[in-house]
């Protein structure tokens, strides 16, 4: 459905030179879900943007639904949906008016374009809103008339830019079940970005992570979260004396790394934590290391992120995260 | 061909669809010309020369400057509508569809063009019960001429909106400076040659003088002067202008 080879877009503003994204290749099949996941400003929309033909690419090229981005623009846009960050919808339109009139600059006919207005209005619990004027919608009312206009010509392939941002968690919820009804109904390949980790992690198959305009990683989020950061694990000691032990002992278990010590309490990442967990209680327990607390905590995509960039996605700063040697020993 | 009209015609629904759902929005565009007609046009009946055979002969001069007045006010603020589009999101989500960019421009401006013929046929509606009776082919002409203005002034009004894109307050500090020099160098609401030499000498370089100058003559049915086709020449030229600088502007706007 997407094939991008060496996708690059280089922005230039002011004398400054800003390689938005960097020789991105990328291959989505038909049917997948995919999100990029990044912090602002990594390159996620402008990906989007040059696969949807709104920019075109520096260098690289890209086919999308068997056309190229460059070479074949309008057959390109007859086969994809576009749901972008903004609202869709003139404020001062009626709301059915723009459904009806997206179908017409699809090249629906106008009995047609009135047909599907009036089935994805009612899909998406908009009919009772049909005569309504666009400005006077809620927030995800107005997200969801942006998602009957992305699928009023039914097209193989949907973008969704940002498409929960802004929105609170009920509707954001609501709009995602929308979003999953859709791709079962319909069959849509999807390709969404987001900043929102937990909607990555939870809705995508696949997560295609960005930053400074690079893939740094791409796998399902399992995957992705158990190769690339691991679980980790936490034991909260009685008192200071075993601390050093602890750490001895944790250095042996294998495949062992970022082992820490703060106060009492060890944490270090280990692949399958929960089976690994017994096994280092009871050897503690031989070691006469008396052991208050132990938890296993499953990673996140933050994790994966911070393992691959050593910075967090969810502070969104750019500076690495301070470690001080006495702390990382291993 | 048959994609561009097809195009522009679904654009140009689009477009005019606020107006037809409620129709009070056409009389927004239209309040310093009605102004102007109220509470300036009366004073004209005191003018020497304009008023020579009673007060509707002032009227038959000052209307088709009110006319001219709509696309002045009206036509040149288009572009703030696509600038909002373009902040919002919908023109994105337009440029997203195979619409094709030249019908994107086209049926903005034929909006554009409806909007100021409406206006139009109103203000001539309001001034009838005062005694102004237009030739009726000379109205006819002068809606053709007002249409060709419309297209013109329309068109760069979308080109001036695409290049603000950037920073918004630009578009209306450029069109709030541009409309009153041509507003008072066309001879839209006295005669330029009340004026001194140079203000007539600027007058004619200014292409509303000669749009209002052959709606005044084809308002009282003079065809036979020149300035129709002065006037015309001038429109039609404009029209050109404005739609070439449009598109080129619209194929333009995604980046």
């Amino acid at each position: 459905m997407i094939r991008a080879r060496g996708l690059s877009k280089r922005f230039t503003s002011k004398g400054h030179v800003v390689e938005a994204v960097t020789d991105l290749d990328l291959d989505v099949e038909e049917g997948e879900l995919v999100a990029f996941l990044g912090p602002n400003g990594a390159g996620k929309s402008t990906t989007l943007r040059m696969l949807a033909t709104l920019l075109p690419p520096t260098a690289g090229s890209a086919t999308v639904a068997g056309h190229d981005v460059v070479r074949e623009p309008a057959q390109v846009r007859r086969r994809i949906g576009w749901i972008g960050q903004g609202s869709g919808a003139g404020h001062y339109h009626q709301v059915r008016d723009e459904v009806v009139l997206q179908g017409r600059a699809y090249g629906l006919s106008w009995r047609e374009a009135r047909r599907r207005a009036d089935e994805l209005l009612a899909a998406l619990d908009l009919d009772g809103l049909a005569r309504r004027m666009v400005g006077t919608l809620s927030g995800g009312q107005r997200r969801r008339l942006d998602i009957v206009m992305g699928l009023v010509h039914a097209p193989p392939l949907l973008f969704l830019d940002e498409p929960s941002t802004g929105l609170d968690p009920h509707n954001r919820a609501r709009l995602w079940e929308h979003v999953l009804g859709v791709r079962e109904r319909f069959g849509t390949t999807l390709l969404l970005t987001t900043h929102y980790l937990e909607e990555a992690d939870a809705m995508a198959e696949r997560v295609v992570i960005i930053d400074h305009g690079r893939v740094i990683a791409d796998d399902a989020p399992a995957r992705l979260k158990a190769e690339l950061a691991g679980d980790r694990i936490v034991v909260d000691l009685a008192d200071h004396v075993g601390v050093a032990a602890a750490q001895a002992a944790a250095a042996h278990l294998p495949g062992a790394h970022d082992l820490v010590a703060r106060g009492t309490t060890v944490s270090l990442r280990v692949p399958r934590g929960s089976e690994v967990l017994p096994g280092f209680l009871r050897r503690l327990d031989e070691d006469g290391v008396a052991v208050r607390s132990a938890e296993v905590v499953r990673p996140t995509l933050d994790d994966v992120f911070l393992s691959q960039t050593g910075r967090s996605l969810r502070d969104g700063s750019a500076a690495p995260q301070p470690a001080s040697e006495a702390e990382v020993l291993v | 061909m048959t994609t561009v009209i097809a195009d522009a015609t679904t654009v140009f629904v689009r477009q005019w669809l606020p107006s037809w759902r409620s129709p009070a929005g056409l009389l927004f565009g239209m309040l310093q010309p009605l102004l102007f007609l109220v509470f300036f046009g009366p004073l004209l009946g005191g003018v020497d020369g304009l008023a020579a055979g009673g007060a509707a002969d002032s009227w038959a001069w000052f209307v088709p400057g009110v006319l001219v007045m709509l696309a002045l006010f009206g036509t040149t603020a288009t572009g703030y509508g696509l600038l909002t589009e373009m902040q919002t999101g919908s023109l994105e989500r337009l440029l997203v569809t195979p619409l094709n960019r030249t019908a994107m421009l086209v049926g903005r401006t034929l909006n554009d063009v409806a909007t100021l013929l409406a206006q139009a046929l109103l203000i001539v509606l309001v001034v009838l019960p005062f005694g102004v009776r237009p030739h009726p082919l000379g109205l006819l002409v002068a809606l053709l001429l007002l249409a060709a203005l419309g297209v013109g002034v329309g068109a760069l009004s979308h080109a001036l909106a695409i290049a603000c894109r950037a920073h918004h307050e630009t578009f209306y500090a450029i069109q709030s400076s541009l409309l009153f020099p041509l507003l008072f160098l066309s001879g839209l609401m006295l005669p330029l040659d009340m004026g001194p030499g140079w203000m007539q000498t600027v007058g004619r370089w200014n292409p509303l003088t000669h749009v209002v100058d052959a709606l005044r003559a084809v308002f009282v049915g003079r065809y036979d002067t020149g300035l129709l086709g002065v006037g015309a020449l001038s429109a039609l030229a404009l029209a050109v202008v404005g739609l070439a600088l449009g598109t080129r502007a619209m194929r333009r706007a995604s980046g």
